[in-house]
């Protein structure tokens, strides 16, 4: 197995990122019994599913380039199930959503061929033209708009979003890092999962006063104030040993990460509570399903992609 | 069953409809916990799909797939020469007529000697996929049956969205998150009437655990 192409720096942070774990566990065991009249079930199920995604996740970042965008394929199309067996959708769209799901290999081999003129307009501009052609071709007009525009929004944040991870990973290395786009990627998905984790605790140590009530109810300012400082805290010191970043420029890029972070999960959250579930599905214990966990990722990827790419490329 | 067709037939669930179960569709199965772990059983579910039974089998513990029999109806399974070796040989169908010959013959015969081997029986109270008129022909079949084998426990399983993915008539299968919700097991009893009201009953307790999405 060679792992030189995602370089030493990755490497060390992925142990890093089992070290994370192993301390999270410890202080879980350590918790369930010292306090043993507080109920740590649901933590439980979310620390092991975290061993089960970073276990998968470092396996595909080694294996190799190729592995890892297959990796991020196929999470945009368990993402994108999940949301199409969510949502209300047609019969007569059997044939359109077969089309849907093949949009997912081809933006993926965009990003593996590295070209990224197609990558960045073949969803929002082909796909999205093409599919309500498919529509018509079929003929049925009855829910003709609902079922064109939630198609749309399912692939953009389902596949176009999250490809933009895995077209970081494509990405030469820029300015004085070694670490390269294996680099940025993990800096990004570590980051906006790490706000996520910030988020819920200091929310749930010091949340007073919500913030999208109507929304998220379990939301609050003390929640998203703390995990913006934390990841901001976090990204400033990470940024030397995996981006090109300096230190003001990893600043905002830690800002942006964290409040995007925040709106892609009210967002997923807004879509939830529209179609009256609590969780996408059930595929990570602890978790809900697979939307679940990357909904604050289908803000953050693209705008942190951008972000460098107009810095660096 | 030839041991030829016992490893074809091993291989194409195991493996096979493993894989597109898993990976194709994705399931989201409730309460696997209740589904037999030994026969004799019976399993009873709605029915909307060819994949229906492909589902329940992959569920069902391995170590019972040589006694695992989809009661089928053998007019349509039996139709063709290819598609009977298929559904016999592969599939493992129990076929069953639909219509009698003679005034006193029982069609649920084949059902009882399965039972009285150990065999675990998936049974569609429907009788067809979604065509509502041959709902009433084997609605009382299962009441019928499970009146005559008291002891044997009765599972009745709701799924949802196979019939998204795979409805009858189409060929193309699309993906989709299916729900497996299983019910708590129920025995049979001399009153019919009040047999099939408890199953009806435990299909609607397990449908109100679910959210559907429309789809039309």
């Amino acid at each position: 197995m060679s792992t030189t192409h995602i370089g030493v720096a990755v490497l060390w942070s992925l142990v890093g990122l089992f070290v994370i774990l192993i301390t999270a566990t410890a202080i879980y065991s350590v918790l369930k019994r010292t306090r043993p009249a507080t109920d740590f079930t649901e933590i439980g199920l979310r620390i092991r599913s975290w061993w089960v995604m970073v276990s998968i996740f470092t396996l595909a970042m080694l294996l190799s380039r190729v592995v890892s965008l297959f990796f991020f394929a196929f999470i945009s199309f368990l993402a994108l199930k999940e949301y199409l067996s969510i949502i209300p959708t047609r019969r007569a769209d059997r044939r359109v959503l077969l089309w849907a799901y093949l949009a997912i290999p081809l933006q993926y081999f965009w990003a593996g061929v590295e070209w990224y003129g197609m990558f960045i307009v073949f969803i929002p501009v082909y796909v999205f033209l093409f599919l309500p052609l498919c529509m018509v071709v079929v003929g049925e007009t009855r829910d003709f708009l609902r079922s064109a525009g939630t198609l749309h929004w399912g692939l953009m944040t389902m596949v176009f979003s999250i490809s933009h991870v895995a077209y970081l990973l494509v990405l030469p290395p820029a300015g004085d890092s070694g670490a390269g786009g294996a680099g940025m990627l993990l800096y990004l998905v570590f980051l906006t999962q790490s706000n996520d984790v910030a988020q819920f605790l200091w929310g749930k140590s010091m949340g007073r006063r919500k913030i999208v009530p109507s929304v998220s109810p379990n939301k609050t300012w003390e929640g998203f104030l703390g995990g913006v400082g934390t990841t901001t805290l976090l990204a400033v010191l990470l940024s030397g040993l995996l981006t090109p970043l300096s230190l003001p420029l990893a600043f905002v890029a830690g800002l942006l990460i964290s409040a995007a972070g925040f709106v892609g999960d009210v967002t997923i959250s807004a879509v939830k509570r529209d179609i009256g579930v609590k969780d996408s599905g059930n595929l990570l214990p602890g978790h809900g399903g697979i939307m679940d966990r990357i909904d604050s990722l289908t803000y953050t990827a693209p705008l942190f992609f951008h972000f460098v790419f107009y810095l660096y490329y | 069953m030839k041991f030829v067709h016992r490893v074809l037939r091993y291989l194409f669930y195991r493996v096979i409809v493993r894989l597109v179960v898993l990976i194709v569709l994705g399931l989201n199965v409730r309460h696997r916990e209740r589904l037999p772990a030994k026969g004799p059983a019976i399993v009873v579910a709605n029915h909307n799909s060819h994949l229906d039974t492909m589902v329940l089998i992959t569920l069902l513990p391995a170590r019972l797939l040589d006694r695992i029999r989809p009661v089928a109806a053998a007019d349509y399974f039996l139709a063709t020469p290819r598609r009977a070796w298929w559904a016999q040989n592969i599939v493992g169908i129990l076929p069953i007529k639909r219509q009698r010959d003679q005034p006193d013959e029982d069609l649920l015969a084949p059902c009882y000697e399965a039972l009285e081997k150990g065999h675990v029986l998936i049974f569609f109270p429907e009788g067809s996929r979604g065509e509502p008129e041959k709902l009433t022909a084997f609605k009382g079949g299962i009441a019928k049956l499970a009146a005559r084998f008291p002891t044997v426990p009765v599972t009745p399983v709701l799924l949802h969205g196979l019939g998204k993915a795979l409805p009858k008539g189409e060929r193309l299968l699309v993906p989709f998150f299916c729900d497996v919700f299983v019910g708590e097991t129920l025995y049979g009893s001399e009153d019919r009437d009040d047999f099939m009201q408890r199953l009806e009953a435990h299909m609607a307790t397990l449908s109100r655990e679910g959210r559907f999405p429309l789809w039309s």
